[in-house]
């Protein structure tokens, strides 16, 4: 409980920054943002409204105040050209984000738990050298380029999966491989040397005198303590996979957070460009601070420091 | 030499001799690029790989291997500034944290802990898009972030380093603070940070690409791999070697940071073996 409380307080300020960097993006515009965003041509009555509108004929401190207030009441403003109000455009968007990131990372822990723990287990094999080589090769394919040529090859020359755009189970395989690639090369990485640390361990050692089947010794034994480097990783990681799905979502034409995200900076239209960063970064801080719950949880001296 | 430290040093080299080759390629690309990328040659449009023009033409008909050539400045200029920047800055900011502690300390790892819940590639993403596409302005929002890092990793190494007995003595002899800290702690920390800057510099590689790729990169008339696969995306069933090709590029260099920095590690790091 005292664990769980000193974290909250530590995510406290966190979530300030994060609420203070958003605000000071439009303030990084060069020149004026109404501007900008209504071009040089519109008239000047058009331009106040709107400048009103966003508040930004407001000293800057009453800006920062109205916008604090604002998004601690889940008010992320209104979309410039939707009128509608920011959040919802996001809540609309977000169950294909999440279908896609959620898909993506469980590609990423069955590919990456059990061939990490195998490649542990059957240190210098094959399986071993196989997965040395699929992990560095996967942390260095960008999904810019994993999901054109998955495309290229399950699309249109095999014909075998749909191109783009949402849809059944079929729709979400190209997506998720490609966004979960990454993360799964990653992780595998990382199971492998966090059981090949555990693995010499004397409980280890002792789980198998006893005559326990090899399975019950290395996925139950040796895991539950390896886990705890992946649970961090798999928490942090989730952060790139939100953002790697801006990228993900427009080679799929996946109607999620990110495309909304890149057409929201096409039309300049900036209260959306915000409301999205600010989304995804507190959807991140948020995955932290379970994260590290889940991590007090696994390792009850994380809980007792 | 033991195998596991012999294959180490492979990977090192493997891994350097692309970087090296790369950067050749960049530093040298008007006499190693086979002709100017910005050539138009639109009657052989979405031309693809013959001899004269071996990873084919693009839309406008200009040369795929000369844009990849060129290309290759623009992704190792950014990397390496954004590499530079971030290291000098993380430097700077990591051994005060270390070396001072107490409040210091504390402002430090919170400010740290505050840019670290920030998805980095968002915020890159979010400020060129404001502030408008240009190389500065991509060197500039990948920095922003970029520097906590290092910051963090050498602020860890200062709490023990200032603790070891040749740096007391050192105190204990006279020498000031800056003395302390350029002479006996920095040169301890060339090899940690010299692996970090390698993955660094595969990870910048990586966004630069991608923030081209989303059009938010150089200006169009700059070529970078980032925008050619982008242009490859939309003609993928006529011209798929448009966006092959600066794929392989960037797997190449990526890769090769990674094993150079992979190699480099392991190979500091005996107990490894």
């Amino acid at each position: 409980m005292t664990y769980l409380i000193k974290r909250i307080i530590a995510t406290i300020p966190v979530v300030f920054g994060v609420i203070t960097l958003t605000f000071m993006l439009i303030h990084f515009v060069p020149g004026d943002p109404v501007d900008i965003m209504l071009g040089d041509t519109a008239a000047a009555i058009d331009k106040d409204a709107l400048r009103r509108e966003l508040g930004l004929d407001k000293p800057l401190l009453t800006q920062y105040k109205d916008y604090l207030f604002g998004v601690l009441q889940l008010d992320f403003g209104r979309s410039l050209h939707s009128k509608m109000p920011v959040i919802d455009e996001i809540l609309e968007r977000l169950p294909a984000t999440a279908e896609l990131t959620i898909a993506a990372m469980v590609w990423a822990l069955f590919l990456g738990i059990p061939f990490g723990v195998l490649a542990a287990i059957k240190q210098y094999s094959a399986i071993d050298n196989s997965v040395l080589v699929f992990g560095l090769l996967g942390m260095s394919l960008p999904r810019f380029w994993l999901g054109p040529m998955l495309i290229l090859v399950f699309s249109i020359h095999l014909d075998l999966l749909p191109v783009s755009e949402r849809g059944g189970l079929e729709h979400l395989i190209l997506p998720s491989v490609s966004l979960g690639m990454a993360l799964g090369a990653i992780l595998m990485r990382m199971t492998r040397a966090s059981v090949l640390e555990v693995i010499k361990d004397d409980y280890v050692r002792t789980a198998r005198a006893k005559g326990l089947p090899p399975y019950i010794v290395y996925f139950k034994h040796a895991l539950r303590n390896a886990l705890m480097p992946i649970i961090t990783i798999i928490g942090l990681q989730f952060g790139t996979l939100l953002t790697g799905a801006v990228i993900t979502e427009t080679i799929f034409d996946w109607p999620g957070i990110g495309t909304l995200f890149l057409n929201s900076i096409q039309q300049r239209n900036y209260p959306l460009v915000q409301g999205c960063v600010l989304f995804i970064s507190l959807t991140y801080v948020v995955v932290n601070f379970f994260t590290d719950l889940a991590y007090a949880l696994v390792n009850p001296k994380v809980r007792l420091s | 030499m033991s195998r596991g430290r012999h294959s180490k040093l492979i990977l090192i080299y493997v891994g350097g001799t692309v970087i090296l080759l790369m950067a050749f390629f960049a530093i040298f690309a008007p006499w190693v690029a086979p002709q100017d990328p910005n050539v138009m040659s639109l009657a052989n449009q979405l031309e693809p790989p013959t001899l004269a023009h071996p990873f084919g033409l693009d839309q406008n008909g200009s040369d795929v291997l000369s844009k990849i050539v060129y290309g290759a400045r623009v992704s190792l200029y950014v990397a390496f500034s954004v590499v530079f920047i971030s290291l000098i800055v993380g430097l700077t900011i990591g051994s005060l944290a270390g070396f001072i502690g107490g409040w210091v300390d504390q402002i430090v790892m919170r400010l740290i802990d505050m840019l670290y819940a920030f998805p980095g590639f968002l915020l890159a993403i979010a400020l060129v898009a404001v502030m408008g596409p240009s190389i500065s302005n991509l060197i500039f929002a990948m920095s922003i972030t970029g520097w906590t890092g290092y910051a963090r990793l050498i602020r860890g190494e200062f709490l023990h380093l200032k603790e070891r007995d040749y740096v007391v003595a050192a105190e204990a002899l006279g020498a000031t603070p800056l003395r302390q800290i350029v002479f006996h702690i920095w040169p301890n920390l060339v090899g940690p940070l010299v692996v970090q800057a390698s993955f660094g510099m595969a990870g910048t590689i990586i966004g630069e690409s991608a923030l081209s790729f989303l059009g938010l990169g150089a200006p169009p008339t700059t070529p970078t791999w980032g925008a050619l696969l982008n242009s490859g995306r939309k003609v993928l069933t006529e011209a798929p070697h448009i966006s092959i090709f600066p794929g392989l590029a960037i797997v190449a260099l990526v890769l090769a940071f990674n094993l150079f920095g992979d190699g480099l590690r392991d190979y500091l790091d005996p107990k490894k073996d």
